[in-house]
């Protein structure tokens, strides 16, 4: 019996789910594995590569994409409001902050697909609840699998295939049979050798008696040495800052990808969205942050060989309320934006832009159920049945 | 297995892992002689002022210097900053070695326990000075009645900045502090409404925390005087009247009490232990008698094995085990690795737990943190035996009950470097595991 997931905060610290058979992040896969999986079954040029970016902290889309014509904007936050002269026109009525100058080039050049008034039916304000509404894909009833979990276990339950960079795993990659691989964010991985590292390997050796918690730690050491003799190319010299460092994070995703890792789906991660006072300045610089890593990452991944397969996502767990509070910031609210960027995403506007004055207990009404998207990303991106996966069936968009 | 002699020990052994970090060999002797009542009686005490240990590592002395305002120069924010990191580190690795030193580990356990309750973040706050203070707080306020504790928490200059609580005012306000006070620390999700949220964030408005005289004000103007309606309760609340309200509910008793046994025995959503806890707890939400009932509750002893260390408690059990003291910047980088920094929690939720640990890039540097302490702790006991002994006498070190057979091979590999064996020791499933 499996045990329950990773990072269960999300889901049982809530008071969620209760104690659900899930399977637990596949143990132990490196960089160098992912490397060296590269060389053995290279991904073959054409197959989508899908990067999500998990925006933690509930980012503000009225201030991301924003619709300067409108007056109830003005009238809503007058403390926060960009003006026409600021922002980085999109559309007759809509631009972004004037930080995401990547972004707006790469909407200009038809790369980037905006994904307008994102949300779900009875809409929850709870960070952790509704983060785990979208990586569950399960609004109504929690569900104890993660969305692309259940893609892995559905096609082949090989961990490989899902990679989250940095050292916890989160519930979106962990399925009822297989999770996705956690690979560390911080460089090369040296493992030893003599009687130490075969005394190592022999801990990592999970008997099938043992408490599901001892194999569990068994495993998650033991893969370490799959590629213990085979010395493919190293990453040390990729070195993240912090764990919040998105730019470390893309480029060991830009470096995997490079080597032709066996994976389609990376998982990268950048917080501290949850700006309930002083946000205009503050949420600039980290939309600044998260425009240059993911810009920069594109660029960097369109000069090799799978530049016109990737395809970055980047979503958040709700957006903000239209009107300010009164500490320059802005309190939880519903619907948001999606970004879909990549060399071959069809880009322009999607969805509608919900009404700031047409509001539901003084927040937007979303108008493309998320699970859209998600639909989209695996049918079109993945090749996969998105019913099987959803539970359900939800029009496409034509962003891919 | 445990053979029925050893019942007493590896009983023991359990509530040193669960109240603590884990028994050295000698405390467990001690723990054997007592009694188990005793012992949980000697652990479950407040903070000591004669504790060797704590004596050894006093607190750092850390600046109060005022936050930079809209005025402050470049250089002036520049050198706040630097400062923030500089004393950030220094009161990271103080609490880490007061957790290694102090002779009863009970409160830091305790405090470290609150720590992930009321999760706060030095990045945000800025002040270490203030992030001291808050942990002094849970240290000494951690085990009495919990409406006081999150009375205090609510008006704890760090928390204040953290959840923009210093910034709410009457007429537009700011719902962060009341959302996630009845979410995470008091009434658990569900047990509110999106209205309540609403009238509660009205209740806490006008209070500050004033940077000048460095003392907790309450702002009559900044005050929401209305009457508002929070569960079910109506009048003209203030935010002491609220918590009032909140921590005496039955929701309130459920989730305190599920929280305690999540964390110290087994991670579960409902059980019925946990309705005999409330009952102790409820009169005057004494956490002292909940942790007290949980370590003597007959089910605790049968969640051996439940809980996956922290990295936190397994580097702070090993220092302890090997002698060491946790003096050296290396083990701040080493916790990044492993995903859990002291007064760095990635969100108000708190750390994952459990599998949440037990991912590739945390087993990667457990392995070189495990080599690290091995090559330089005190590991003459394992040391000293013949080879054929080490592996037992690495388990009488660490207070593990037994090493499962797969350990057992591992262990026979390196029988003959002690180094060795207590690397792997350190990184046994029945060491990892709690």
């Amino acid at each position: 019996m499996p045990r329950t997931m990773s990072r269960r905060q999300f889901l049982i610290s809530s008071g969620v789910v209760g104690g659900a058979a899930l399977a637990v992040g596949a143990g132990g896969i490196t960089v160098r594995d992912l490397m060296v999986a590269g060389k053995r079954t290279p991904l073959a040029t054409g197959s989508k590569i899908v990067v999500f970016v998990t925006m933690y902290g509930g980012n503000d889309g009225l201030n991301t994409v924003i619709p300067y014509t409108d007056k109830a904007y003005y009238a809503g936050r007058p403390e926060l409001a960009y003006d026409e002269s600021e922002v980085l026109p999109l559309a007759d009525d809509v631009g972004f902050n004037p930080s995401m100058t990547g972004f707006k080039k790469l909407y200009d050049a038809g790369q980037l697909a905006i994904v307008r008034g994102v949300g779900y039916p009875n809409p929850d304000r709870s960070h952790f609840r509704s983060m785990s509404i979208w990586q569950t894909a399960s609004p109504g009833t929690p569900q104890p699998t993660g969305w692309l979990g259940r893609w892995l276990d559905a096609n082949g339950a090989d961990p490989l295939l899902a990679v989250n960079v940095g050292p916890v795993l989160p519930p979106m990659l962990a399925g009822q049979h297989c999770a996705g691989a956690a690979v560390p964010s911080n460089g090369g991985v040296t493992m030893p050798d003599g009687t130490y590292g075969s005394g190592l390997r022999a801990l990592d050796t999970a008997s099938k008696n043992s408490a599901p918690l001892i194999q569990r730690v068994a495993q998650s050491g033991s893969d370490l040495f799959r590629v213990a003799t085979t010395f493919g190319p190293t990453l040390a010299s990729s070195k993240t800052t912090g764990a919040n460092d998105l730019a470390g994070q893309l480029d060991v995703v830009a470096r995997c990808i490079a080597a032709n890792a066996p994976t389609r789906v990376y998982s990268v991660q950048l917080g501290g969205f949850d700006f309930h006072a002083d946000e205009k300045a503050a949420q600039s610089t980290l939309l600044g942050q998260l425009d240059a890593a993911v810009s920069g990452f594109l660029t960097t991944v369109a000069a090799g060989p799978h530049g016109k397969d990737v395809v970055a996502v980047l979503y958040s767990e709700f957006g903000r309320r239209v009107a300010a509070n009164g500490s320059q910031g802005t309190d939880h609210g519903t619907a948001g934006n999606i970004f879909v960027a990549g060399a071959t995403v069809n880009g322009g506007m999607f969805g509608d832009q919900p009404s700031l004055t047409d509001l539901s207990m003084d927040d937007l009404k979303y108008n493309v159920d998320f699970r859209s998207v998600y639909a989209t990303v695996l049918e079109s991106a993945l090749g996969a049945d998105a019913d099987q996966v959803l539970g359900g069936t939800f029009p496409k968009l034509a962003f891919i | 297995m445990t053979s029925a002699s050893d019942a007493p020990r590896s009983d023991l052994a359990h509530l040193y892992r669960r109240a603590g970090f884990g028994a050295t060999p000698a405390e467990l002797d001690a723990a054997v002689a007592a009694g188990y009542a005793a012992t949980v009686a000697a652990l479950v005490r407040p903070p000591s002022s004669s504790d060797q240990g704590v004596l050894a590592t006093p607190p750092p002395q850390l600046s109060l210097a005022p936050a930079p305002t809209a005025n402050s120069t470049a250089a002036q924010r520049k050198a706040y900053q630097a400062r923030v990191t500089s004393e950030g580190r220094e009161l990271r690795l103080w609490w880490l070695d007061r957790m290694v030193m102090a002779t009863n580990p009970f409160p830091e356990k305790l405090t470290f326990f609150w720590h992930g309750h009321f999760a706060t973040a030095l990045s945000k706050v800025r002040s270490a000075a203030l992030m001291l203070r808050q942990n002094e707080l849970l240290r000494t306020g951690g085990l009495g009645a919990f409406d006081a504790l999150d009375l205090a928490i609510a008006r704890d200059p760090a928390m204040m900045i953290w959840l923009d609580e210093n910034q709410n005012i009457a007429g537009r306000p700011n719902e962060n502090f009341a959302r996630e006070n009845m979410e995470l620390f008091t009434l658990g999700y569900g047990n509110y409404s999106e209205d309540d949220v609403r009238e509660a964030a009205r209740c806490y408005t006008g209070w500050r925390y004033n940077q000048d005289s460095d003392a907790f004000v309450e702002v009559a103007k900044l005050h929401d005087n209305g009457v508002k309606t929070v569960l079910g309760h109506t009048g003209n609340f203030d935010g002491g009247d609220l918590i009032t309200i909140l921590t005496h509910s039955e929701a309130s008793y459920r989730w305190v009490s599920t929280r305690v046994w999540c964390r110290f025995a087994k991670t579960i959503t409902t059980d019925p232990v946990v309705n005999t806890l409330m009952t102790t707890y409820s009169p005057q939400l004494n956490i002292g008698a909940l942790m007290t009932a949980t370590f003597n509750s007959p089910l605790f002893l049968q969640t051996k094995g439940e809980l996956v260390k922290q990295p936190v408690e397994w580097i702070v059990g090993a220092l302890r085990a090997l002698k060491m003291r946790a003096n050296n910047q290396n083990y701040l980088g080493y916790l990044q690795g492993l995903g859990q920094v002291p007064f760095e929690p990635p969100n108000v939720g708190g750390w994952p737990f459990d599998d949440g640990w037990l991912t590739t890039a945390a087993s990667y540097t457990r392995m070189k943190v495990a080599r690290y302490i091995a090559a330089h702790g005190d590991t003459s006991a394992v040391a000293d035996e013949p080879a054929s002994g080490r592996a037992d006498a690495a388990a009488h070190l660490l207070s593990v009950d037994a090493w499962g057979a797969q350990t057992r091979v591992a262990l026979a590999q390196v029988a003959h470097d002690p180094v060795s064996l207590m690397t792997l020791a350190l990184c046994a499933p029945e060491y990892v595991v709690n």
